[in-house]
């Protein structure tokens, strides 16, 4: 009873938050419209952008602000009850486990819109478009005039309207979705178990596995640290100048977040050595041999020191540089 | 304004949502406009439930918002179970069921 | 003793049924018990033989109703049997001639593997021809005809391992197959006409039915008669049934089989008598076959094929006399059981001559036989003698009889008929001396030494006795029956008896048969019995080379049926795989193609399918809209 009585206190307050009345007839008031035209407008936004914001995180944040607005309306139209539990249940819960499980599952290739099946696009737009008209047309065609309001109805407060009925008149039904849910969380559960039917293989064994299958076998090579960045998106380079892809994490690499530092980053390089010799007045005895435009892959004789965390297989080009000294 | 506006802005949300769902191929984001489409339902049922001065449309979105939520525990589990065994939320790699 | 009628069809049917079920622990005493219930038979037919001798001429007629066959409204088929004395006439000659075969067989078959099953068949062979003239309708006479058709297949193919058997047998049954739509339509007219088939309402209701119709019902029973009997243009058959083992060719061309045809039209004689077309066309067509087979007997060299010709021929007389009417019933039964006598005789001889010869049947190879078979040598000879007429045997006054008869059908009719059947006695004459010459006299045209070395020597008694036994009915039947009429007398009852008027007395026509079996003997000896014979055939003229073909009939056969058949099914199969199939292949085709193609909406991808759904709701949204709107 208790917890009846605060969550009408918690409606009562949020009807005044949403400046509204519950109450009306044909019309509604002018906060009502104004608060329905700005936020319909952001609502539908959201709706748009859920299905065309190409990331899904993105998407998965504007349906969560067209469900906070729906919420909105639910209160706007005397549903208190139904408003708070679309902002907790739905907002709340269901799309945190939609975040959830998007961060399960990673990033892949199809968030792009790019459509792979022949006229997908033209006959959703065509039923989408057909369907709205048709619907719209309808509702403007139904005679809806006058609006009954649900002062009576919520007279002795919404919550406990809504569970007179719940607890009486749809007491069935709600014992059932009592069981659907239940059901849903067992379903859930033996769905996404996984037995372990065999061993775990250890570490040695699948070492053996991978010598046996030609594979790498040594730890992958690291990325290519550079002071200036000191970043893990840098891959390291090839002998011969190439950015290794092994180098770099492979949802980074299909993000496309990799930083390319090959050839003219190389020459930048190569420039800004140059520079740095002639204000240290250092000479270059096998500059003319190893010019950086003749071998732009090798190290153009850069101090070792400097470029230590360069290349992690990079050792000819070291040694190369050893013997021209 | 007239309350028979918030009927028309579900039918646009639904018809939104469901012109999404044949869109994306990224299984998760086409749940997500399933949820849309649910949410533009249940929003006409609660416009309803003014337009008719009782909670029977309440109770209905209710019942919806319940059942949705089952929805999307087990329709994540598949989600999760597809992409474990396909390494691919997409829909078009499930496309065994054909001739 | 009417009791008794059913257990002659009964006896050799339980034969049939337990040889042929019983399997090969049979083996050992199938035959005797085969024979042994044909005996039976046959002294069955006897004791009722002599019954109906004790009754008075006109209540001798018996009846035996079994059961009802086939009670339906308005139709009325019972299983009943009819004993009179032109059944019991044929009883005795199948049952007693039949035995004769099956005690012949025993020998003749000893060597056979498969003899308990031919004894199986024989018995059938008897059950089926018992029922066919004990049977006292026409429905259950159909029964026993097509149970004669199915033994006679089964028999003449019954060397089924020789393709030629096999072949002879298929035509045997698919030549009787157009003469049985014969009866079965004949059947048919007289159901609707008559509303019923048992033989005497049928032949009593004759008087008040219009003669187009009978003529109709008797053309129809001449054809099935001309298949059954082998007359022309139904005749094919016969020579090739010779396929069978001999004493299958005796027992078709003695007792059963080809003696159906005669008996049919003598048992339907009240039809015939009512409608005179008919009866010429009986006429006609003995007349012709009598030719017919003569000629063929005169070409043929295999010793069954000449005596094949000559069964053509005699029954040609029987058809000849039946189709005379009351004058000649009685002499066409008589002559059928005299024939029955002699060519049983003469078939049983020529298969104890090839028993003897290795199975040769080209009688060009034979020649000179009289001192190594003296008993068949003269139970043939006896045989041939009744057959050509000699005076005072068998066939001499069966045929003398049917001649006079012919020549009193009256008119010019009558002189054609006269004439011809004349130049059948004279032909007769020549073809059988002229078998007689080459098998028995003049000198050997084999060796016993070399390749084809063959030793003749005796049969044994089993065939020789049987042999005997027919050559003493072939000498004294005829008597017996002319003997004060007798035979007439006793048929008189049942086929009606008048006296015909011939233009010639029956001396003239004595002394005119005696003449033309001379001439025909005088001739065939000059020809074949004092010049060496060659052991091969002679070219000879076109007509000969026709003749040995059987006056091309097969060739005729050919051109006029086989051909037009092969055409027709050719074009039906051309209609059925351009049209039917084509129809059928394009439907399932057009399926086919346009399941094809649909299946591509089918692509699996959910969101294509989600398409759908979603436009459907667009459609059911459209149609509530409209149906709001109307």
């Amino acid at each position: 009873m208790s917890a009846a009585t605060t969550a009408d206190a918690a409606a009562a307050s949020t009807v005044e938050l949403a400046g509204s009345l519950a109450a009306s007839a044909s019309t509604t008031s002018t906060g009502e419209a104004l608060q329905f035209w700005v936020l319909g407008t952001v609502a539908v936004l959201g709706a748009l952008g859920t299905v065309f914001l190409r990331k899904s995180v993105h998407s998965a944040l504007s349906l969560a602000g067209t469900m906070i607005i729906l919420a909105v309306f639910y209160l706007a139209n005397g549903a208190y009850f139904l408003g708070i539990v679309q902002i907790v249940v739905y907002t709340g819960a269901v799309m945190m486990l939609f975040l959830f499980v998007l961060m399960l599952v990673g990033v892949t290739a199809e968030d792009s819109l790019k459509e792979t099946i022949k006229g997908q696009r033209w006959m959703a737009a065509l039923c989408g478009l057909g369907f709205g008209v048709l619907l719209i047309g309808g509702l403007g065609n139904a005679s809806i005039k006058t609006f009954s309001g649900l002062e009576e109805a919520n007279a002795d407060g919404n919550v406990f309207g809504l569970a007179r009925l719940i607890f009486t008149k749809y007491v069935f039904a709600f014992e059932l979705t009592g069981a659907l849910l239940v059901t849903a969380a067992v379903a859930a559960m033996v769905l996404t178990h996984r037995e372990r039917v065999e061993r775990r293989s250890t570490q040695r064994e699948m070492a053996e596995v991978r010598v046996r299958e030609n594979k790498h076998l040594p730890p992958l090579p690291a990325p290519g640290v550079y002071a200036r960045h000191n970043a893990v998106d840098i891959p390291g380079l090839l002998p011969d100048g190439t950015p290794s892809e092994l180098t770099v994490n492979p949802t980074l690499r299909s993000r496309g977040q990799v930083r390319d530092v090959s050839a003219e980053a190389l020459e930048s390089l190569a420039a800004l050595e140059q520079r740095t010799g002639e204000a240290l007045g250092r000479e270059e005895p096998g500059e003319p041999e190893a010019g950086p435009d003749s071998n732009p892959g090798g190290d153009p004789g850069g101090d070792p020191g400097r470029n230590s965390g360069g290349n992690a297989g990079n050792a000819d080009p070291d040694r190369a540089k050893e013997k021209t000294k | 304004m007239n309350p028979v506006n918030y009927l028309y802005l579900a039918a646009l949300l639904f018809t939104i949502g469901a012109s999404g769902v044949l869109i994306r191929r990224n299984a998760i984001i086409v749940f997500m406009c399933v949820e849309l489409m649910l949410n533009a339902s249940n929003l006409a049922l609660v416009a309803f439930s003014r337009l008719h001065g009782n909670l029977d449309g309440q109770i209905m979105a209710f019942f919806t918002m319940v059942v949705a939520a089952a929805e999307v525990v087990v329709g994540l589990a598949i989600i999760v179970t597809l992409f474990r065994s396909r390494h691919s939320a997409s829909v078009d790699d499930a496309s065994l069921m054909k001739l | 003793m009417e009791s008794l009628i059913g257990l002659l069809v009964g006896a050799p049917l339980l034969g049939a049924a337990v040889l042929l079920c019983g399997g090969r622990r049979l083996d050992r005493a199938g035959h005797w018990l085969g024979t042994a219930l044909a005996a039976s038979s046959f002294v069955i037919g006897l004791l009722l033989f002599a019954d109906m001798l004790g009754e008075e001429t006109e209540q001798r007629a018996m009846h035996q109703h079994l059961f009802s066959w086939i009670p339906v409204n308005g139709f009325q088929a019972d299983v009943a049997f009819q004993l009179d004395q032109l059944s019991m006439t044929f009883v005795l000659l199948i049952t007693g001639v039949g035995t004769l075969i099956h005690l012949y067989s025993i020998g003749y078959m000893e060597h056979d593997e498969r003899r308990r099953r031919f004894f199986g068949y024989l018995n059938l062979f008897l059950a089926a021809m018992l029922l066919l003239v004990l049977a006292d309708n026409f429905l259950l006479l159909y029964v026993g005809w097509e149970g004669v058709g199915l033994a006679s297949y089964l028999l003449i193919g019954f060397w089924q391992h020789k393709p030629s058997a096999a072949t002879a047998a298929k035509k045997a049954f698919l030549v009787n197959r157009v003469g049985d739509v014969g009866l079965s339509i004949a059947i048919m007219i007289m159901f609707t006409t008559f509303g019923t088939f048992a033989f005497g309402p049928v032949f009593e209701a004759t008087g008040e039915t219009s003669e187009g119709k009978l003529t109709a019902i008797g053309l129809m029973l001449l054809l099935a008669a001309c298949g059954k009997s082998a007359q022309v243009p139904l005749q094919s058959w016969l020579g090739d049934a010779m396929e069978g083992p001999t004493p299958v060719s005796a027992l078709i061309h003695a007792a059963t089989m080809v003696t159906a045809g005669v008996y049919l039209i003598t048992r339907s004689g009240a039809i015939f008598n009512a409608a005179p077309d008919a009866q010429t066309v009986v006429v006609v067509v003995g007349a012709v076959t009598l030719l017919f087979g003569a000629f063929v007997g005169c070409a043929k060299d295999d010793i069954k094929k000449a005596l094949a010709g000559s069964t053509m021929s005699q029954i040609g007389y029987m058809m000849l006399a039946a189709g005379l009417g009351p004058i000649g019933y009685a002499f066409a039964i008589m002559h059928l059981v005299t024939h029955g006598f002699f060519k049983a005789g003469l078939f049983l001889g020529a298969g104890s001559v090839m028993h003897g010869m290795n199975d040769e049947v080209d009688m060009r190879r034979y020649g000179g036989l009289r001192k190594y078979m003296p008993v068949t040598f003269v139970t043939f000879g006896l045989g041939y003698l009744a057959i050509i007429g000699f005076p005072g045997l068998s066939g001499f006054f069966s045929k003398d009889q049917i001649i006079e008869a012919a020549f009193a059908k009256g008119g010019t009719q009558g002189w054609i008929l006269g004439s011809v059947t004349l130049l059948g006695a004279a032909i007769t004459a020549y073809y059988m001396t002229r078998v007689m010459a080459l098998t028995f006299f003049g000198e050997k045209r084999w060796s016993e030494t070399g390749k084809d070395a063959v030793h003749p020597h005796e049969s044994p008694k089993s065939m020789t006795i049987p042999m005997i036994v027919l050559a003493f009915g072939s000498v004294f039947a005829g008597g017996l029956f002319k003997w004060n009429e007798s035979f007439v007398h006793w048929l008189e009852p049942v086929t009606q008896f008048e006296h015909g008027h011939s233009p010639l007395s029956a001396t003239a026509v004595t002394s005119m048969t005696v003449v033309a079996l001379v001439i025909g003997v005088g001739t065939a000896w000059l020809q074949y019995g004092r010049r060496p014979v060659p052991a091969v055939a002679p070219r000879g003229s076109l007509l000969t080379r026709a003749v040995r073909r059987d006056f091309l009939q097969d060739d005729l056969n050919h051109v006029a049926l086989v051909k037009p058949g092969e055409y027709l099914t050719r074009g039906l199969v051309y209609v059925d795989h351009k049209l039917v199939d084509g129809v059928v292949n394009g439907t399932a085709a057009t399926v086919g193609g346009a399941s094809g193609r649909l299946r591509r909406v089918q692509n699996g991808f959910v969101r294509s399918y989600a398409v759908s759904m979603f436009g459907g709701a667009a459609v059911l949204v459209a149609a509530t809209l409209l149906m709001r709107a109307v």
